[in-house]
């Protein structure tokens, strides 16, 4: 697998055009890429939220393989459900045994780390064969821009603005990574499709472990983060290579950082990108940069070796 | 037919569930439903049952695991109570729209707060405006036959819709009764197992639970409705097919003397039973009562319902639930009124409240009732002062 080059990205489309996606969204781009990635056997069950209703409005559908959304906070629950019907159909010979499903929960941010957390965690503790795929643009957007537990420190949203008082979001992004692993699930992985041979890798080997695996994505938000939309990408590299976000994975107990940065560039190369950081200080700019920084160092101890490593300033 | 089993209310549900050989079963524990659970649990560890058994973190994701599992072509059980319920109001109405044919017992009880694990219909009344088909059983016999019934109603191509079957927490759950249980062949021969409705399938694609715009939505929620009207032809039907293959005759409703009744008492669930006992005593003194019991709620059978209270001079509506400041008070009591009143019934028809929280409800608080409604004979509804009163309160 670890010959995976982008020619060997499949040329069919799952998820049709004319969805209803902002130019430049980050989680369309997660999508179309976890259908090709998974291919057609896979049953998806979606929680509510901006991919949910930009891909499914009625009459019209963007989804080309079997999908199902029910409301926010169920997703998983939702999952649990249809895998334990494959399970038993097949058992009792009500579905061909031989037929190849895996069940895919989908959730955005607010609807996994918040409101979709204890369907979660009973879903993962419960030992469903399911693939729960995370993608994270950092706040509620769909109901424009409100702040989540995967916010991150001192961005702007329509619930934390930057004011005389407050300065943004003042606390942390919640470890969502860190809640599921505790699980003991067989595997975590992060992605980041500016890498997206790692994507690729990861989302199959998540889909083909027997049992509960997570994939948290990360996925840029135009209107919400404040940029321009063709910068997607580039943002999405550059969160990488300040060591904001970490591509890695735990297999089976065994941690490895699968895109490795030797020298990282200073967060704020990352921050200047979005409008959601516009009233930083060059205090908290040096804050956010000492917190990555203490990250990078717990990664690498996971790690056993620099895999993140120091800050080279231009 | 089966063997005769001496079965709680809630063991006579999970024999039901057994018989008809559910795929999977999703539950939580709350105090008076956990028996059922328990006992299907019992029957999935012993391998009498072949079925996937998902011990949920909540209610929330009972209903929604069901919901999950039935979309996939699979049947499904779950069953709850009280504060369970109301948790399970959200996925409630998605499983209707959804046209899901789910099957839900409800062992009813009192909701918070205070806290109280006892009987009454507040849980059952609350889920009311869900688009469920929903019974009352009597008791446990009943519990076991209509959860039967409701997988045949319910997978019927022409309903589609999921049905709940609500009886009385501790009075019916946890009381043994001798139950005529139903193997499993003669329950599948009645209600076979019917997957009409588009399932998730990799090999057929489609797009459940669309986000639906203005455009759109309204002519789901018509759907339901129109739906859920005409499911009483097929209600009808299944309860007819019940008596001939297994000899129990379920009705929408059951009526006792009604037919030269002077006052009509109309009641729902164990309180029947009690008000049956008093009302054959007072025949026998002269009183001339009747009366009425709901099975079938939703939909409410008013037409059947007002063919008994036609010949009637007063009716009074028993409820053991509140809806606090509205209208009617009692749940029950805004159905009976409506329906007679599409019928332009000018009669009192007064509404009782009693037995909240489990507080017994005994043949003292019929006689006060019926002598209450007595008064009434001879008034017409624009006469009548008060509509409600509350028996068996502490004044």
């Amino acid at each position: 697998m670890s010959a995976f080059t982008i020619a060997s990205i499949p040329r069919e489309e799952l998820l049709a055009p004319g969805h209803r996606m902002c130019q430049g969204c980050g989680a369309a781009i997660v999508m179309r890429h976890l259908l090709k990635a998974l291919g057609k056997d896979i049953i998806i069950a979606h929680a509510t939220g901006c991919v949910e209703v930009t891909t499914s409005l009625y009459p019209e559908t963007a989804w080309r393989v079997p999908w199902i959304h029910v409301a926010f906070e169920n997703a998983a629950a939702v999952a649990s459900g249809i895998e334990a019907a494959v399970k038993a159909l097949k058992r009792k010979g009500l579905m061909n045994p031989e037929k190849k499903v895996k069940v895919v929960a989908i959730g955005g941010d607010g609807g996994t780390v918040d409101i979709g957390l204890q369907a979660l965690s009973g879903m993962l503790e419960r030992g469903h064969n399911v693939l729960y795929v995370l993608y994270d643009n950092e706040a509620y957007m769909n109901t424009g821009i409100q702040r989540s537990g995967a916010t991150p420190l001192y961005a702007w949203t329509t619930t934390t603005p930057a004011g005389k008082v407050w300065r943004g979001e003042w606390r942390r992004k919640k470890d969502i990574v860190g809640i599921v692993r505790a699980h003991g699930i067989p595997y975590v992985a992060t992605v980041n499709f500016a890498y997206i041979s790692d994507f690729y890798v990861k989302l199959r080997k998540a889909s083909e472990i027997e049992g509960p695996t997570f994939i948290h994505a990360y996925a840029p938000c135009v209107p919400g983060w404040r940029y321009e939309p063709h910068l997607t990408v580039k943002i999405a590299k550059l969160a990488v290579q300040t060591g904001i976000w970490v591509n890695y994975e735990i297999d089976r107990g065994s941690f490895r950082v699968t895109t490795p940065v030797p020298k990282r560039l200073p967060v704020e190369e990352y921050l200047k990108t979005q409008g959601r950081f516009a009233h930083l200080m060059k205090e908290e700019v040096e804050l956010i940069q000492k917190l990555v920084d203490e990250d990078v160092d717990y990664i690498n101890k996971l790690a056993g070796s620099v895999v993140v490593g120091p800050v080279e300033r231009k | 037919m089966g063997k005769v089993m001496p079965l709680s209310g809630n063991y006579a549900v999970a024999y039901a569930v057994k018989a008809v050989d559910v795929d999977v079963v999703a539950a939580y524990p709350i105090t008076p439903q956990t028996a059922v659970v328990e006992k299907l649990a019992e029957f999935v560890a012993n391998g009498e049952l072949d079925a996937e058994f998902l011990h949920v973190e909540s209610e929330h994701s009972a209903l929604s695991a069901v919901v999950g599992a039935s979309a996939a072509g699979a049947r499904v059980f779950t069953a709850t109570s009280a504060q369970g319920l109301l948790l399970m109001y959200e996925i409630m109405h998605i499983a209707s729209s959804s046209r899901l044919p789910i099957v839900m017992g409800i062992a009813t009880r009192a909701i918070s707060a205070p806290i109280n694990i006892w009987c009454d219909h507040s849980d059952f009344m609350a889920a009311s405006d869900t688009g469920w088909i929903m019974f009352m059983a009597l008791n446990a016999q009943e519990a076991h036959d209509l959860i039967i019934a409701a997988y045949r109603i319910a997978e019927d191509p022409r309903v589609s819709i999921p049905v709940a079957i609500g009886y009385d927490g501790f009075v019916v759950s946890h009381t043994l009764e001798p139950v005529d249980v139903i193997e499993k062949e003669e329950a599948l021969e009645y209600a076979p197992k019917r997957v009409s409705r588009p399932t998730l399938d990799p090999d057929r694609p489609v797009t459940m639970g669309s986000l639906a715009s203005p455009d759109w939505y309204f002519e789901f929620r018509v759907q339901l409705q129109d739906a859920i009207e005409n499911s009483r032809e097929t209600i009808s039907e299944a309860l007819r097919e019940f008596k001939r293959r297994f000899g129990r005759e379920y009705r929408e409703v059951d009526d006792f003397y009604t037919d030269d009744a002077d006052v009509v008492i109309v009641s729902m669930g164990s309180t029947t039973g009690t008000a049956l006992v008093f009302i054959e005593e007072a025949r026998r003194s002269g009183m001339k009562l009747g009366l009425l019991n709901i099975r079938l709620f939703r939909p409410f059978p008013e037409v059947e319902v007002v063919k008994y209270l036609e010949n009637a001079k007063a009716v009074a509506v028993i409820d053991r639930a509140v809806n606090a400041g509205s209208s009617f008070v009692g749940p029950l009591y805004s159905d009976v009124v409506v329906s007679a009143f599409k019928k332009s019934l000018d009669i009192p028809i007064v509404n009782y409240v009693t037995g909240l929280g489990g507080r017994a409800v005994v043949k003292s608080h019929i006689e006060f009732i019926a002598k209450h409604a007595y008064s009434l004979v001879g008034k017409k509804m624009r006469e009548v002062k008060k509509h409600y009163s509350f028996i068996g309160v502490r004044e």
